[in-house]
């Protein structure tokens, strides 16, 4: 079997390897396609939905980054139908949670806040919700404020997958679905996190913090994530 | 076209920054000083809302039945309304009250931590609305202005082209 298929991207011959995913031939290609949830060299996980894409004209749509490349598919990554739907999922993400970017950590730091720019947000066009989420201040170094979390579970990936230490968990379903340190205790008495800081820095938004930012200074450390996938690899060589 | 635009501008559930981004365009107020009639504002005189406005910006939020009223009028007699402000776009920090009650609230701010006339206010303050809202869930906004406060550069630019006649480009942050 050949190790390589060809397939369409917006019109244009691309060719790609056999267990590619759509997005990694995307981004392969400098192409534009919205994502929160990934993080190349992480596992993949199809939590957000924004990079949807239109395959061989279905109505039906795909996420990029969980879907495999096959022979002659014909991809588009942006029109009417995509952009509306990519909107209306931002939308939902700020009115589920209380983003109140004005005094966050993370604004101007925030890859929600990026693409709500990117993709013309200006306004909710749903009703904001105010769920009442808590702030888990108990670490010394490092805070999680749930109301700014958009449960894309890299921080979960990263410490199960990265540095071992298995620390986060999604609990609950649907609306009450939160992160959870251990057995749903307080951070300050995990038994297993490390303090390593790699869930902080992944975090797209201002959900994980350090203590010591202030508003609008929380910038994410990211040098470390084009070794994802070495540090992946090593980890599971090891095992 | 000889005669003026008129603008208005609104001070509801905000903190004035928004007005005072809006008068940080500076100099620009003074190049278009003769194309603009500014007929109502927290800025000048008049007390009454004019017959119509072309244009009026409303900073904050609507969180009282005052605003509620304002702003249902302010929307009758205008043009162009501009959400002008994170509070008037999303709500932002004067809707982080919306998950406690008003009772809570006012138990809070007007009891537990006052030291004299120790009750919520009955008469002169106007009565809370159980939940603060965007401006725009309770009227129809022509275009969002968002930013705490919204970059003076913004406004200005936005201003320009609507004075201009176009409808305005541009990619403000969000949230
Ligand atoms: S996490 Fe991002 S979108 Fe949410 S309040 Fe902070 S800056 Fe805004
Ligand atoms: S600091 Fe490191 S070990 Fe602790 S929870 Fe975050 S990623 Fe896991
Ligand atoms: S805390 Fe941050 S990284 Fe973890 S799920 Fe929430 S938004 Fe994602
Ligand atoms: S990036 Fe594909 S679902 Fe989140």
């Amino acid at each position: 079997m050949s190790s390589v298929k060809t397939l369409k991207i917006n019109g244009k011959d691309v060719s790609a390897r056999t267990d590619d995913t759509i997005l990694q031939v995307i981004r392969e290609h400098d192409i534009f396609l919205p994502t929160l949830c990934h993080i190349e060299g992480l596992s993949a996980v199809g939590a957000c939905r924004l990079c949807l894409v239109e395959i061989n004209g279905s109505s039906k749509l795909r996420s990029a980054c969980v879907t495999q490349v096959e022979e002659g598919m014909e991809v588009v990554t942006d029109n009417e139908r995509l952009q509306k739907y990519r909107r209306m999922i931002l939308e939902m993400l700020f009115v589920e949670g209380n983003h109140v970017c004005a005094v966050c950590v993370a604004n101007g730091y925030c890859e929600l806040q990026w693409l709500a720019e990117r993709l013309g947000v200006d306004h909710t066009r749903l009703i904001y919700l105010h769920p009442d989420k808590h702030v888990d201040a108990s670490h010394y170094r490092y805070a999680i404020d749930h109301n700014r979390c958009i449960l894309c579970a890299r921080c979960v990936r990263v410490c199960g997958e990265i540095e071992g230490a298995h620390t986060w968990d999604v609990a609950g379903r649907g609306i009450n679905a939160h992160v959870v340190t251990d057995l749903n205790t307080s951070w300050d008495s995990s038994p297993t996190c490390t303090e390593c800081g790699k869930c902080v820095q992944v975090c797209p938004t201002g959900a994980l913090f350090k203590k010591s930012r202030a508003i609008g200074e929380m910038a994410k450390d990211n040098h470390f994530l084009p070794y994802l996938k070495t540090m992946r690899e090593v980890n599971k060589n090891d095992r | 076209m000889t005669a003026k635009v008129s603008l208005a501008t609104v001070w509801l559930d905000g903190c004035s920054g928004c007005h005072m981004s809006f008068l940080d365009i500076d100099e620009v107020l003074l190049n278009i000083a003769d194309r603009i009639d500014l007929v109502y504002s927290p800025l000048v005189d008049n007390k009454v809302f004019p017959e119509m406005v072309d244009l009026t910006l409303v900073e904050g939020a609507v969180s009282s039945e005052d605003d509620r009223a304002k702003i249902i009028k302010i929307r009758q007699h205008t043009r162009l309304l501009i959400a002008m402000g994170d509070c008037a776009v999303t709500g932002n920090v004067p809707a982080m009250r919306n998950r406690y009650s008003v009772e809570a609230i006012q138990q809070r701010a007007y009891v537990e931590n006052a030291d004299l006339q120790r009750q919520p206010p009955t008469s002169v303050v106007p009565k809370l609305l159980p939940k603060v809202q965007p401006v725009h869930n309770v009227v129809t906004v022509d275009q969002f202005l968002p930013g705490c406060p919204p970059p003076s550069t913004l406004i200005r630019d936005v201003l320009l082209a609507l004075l201009a006649g176009q409808k305005p480009t541009f990619a403000p942050r969000f949230g």
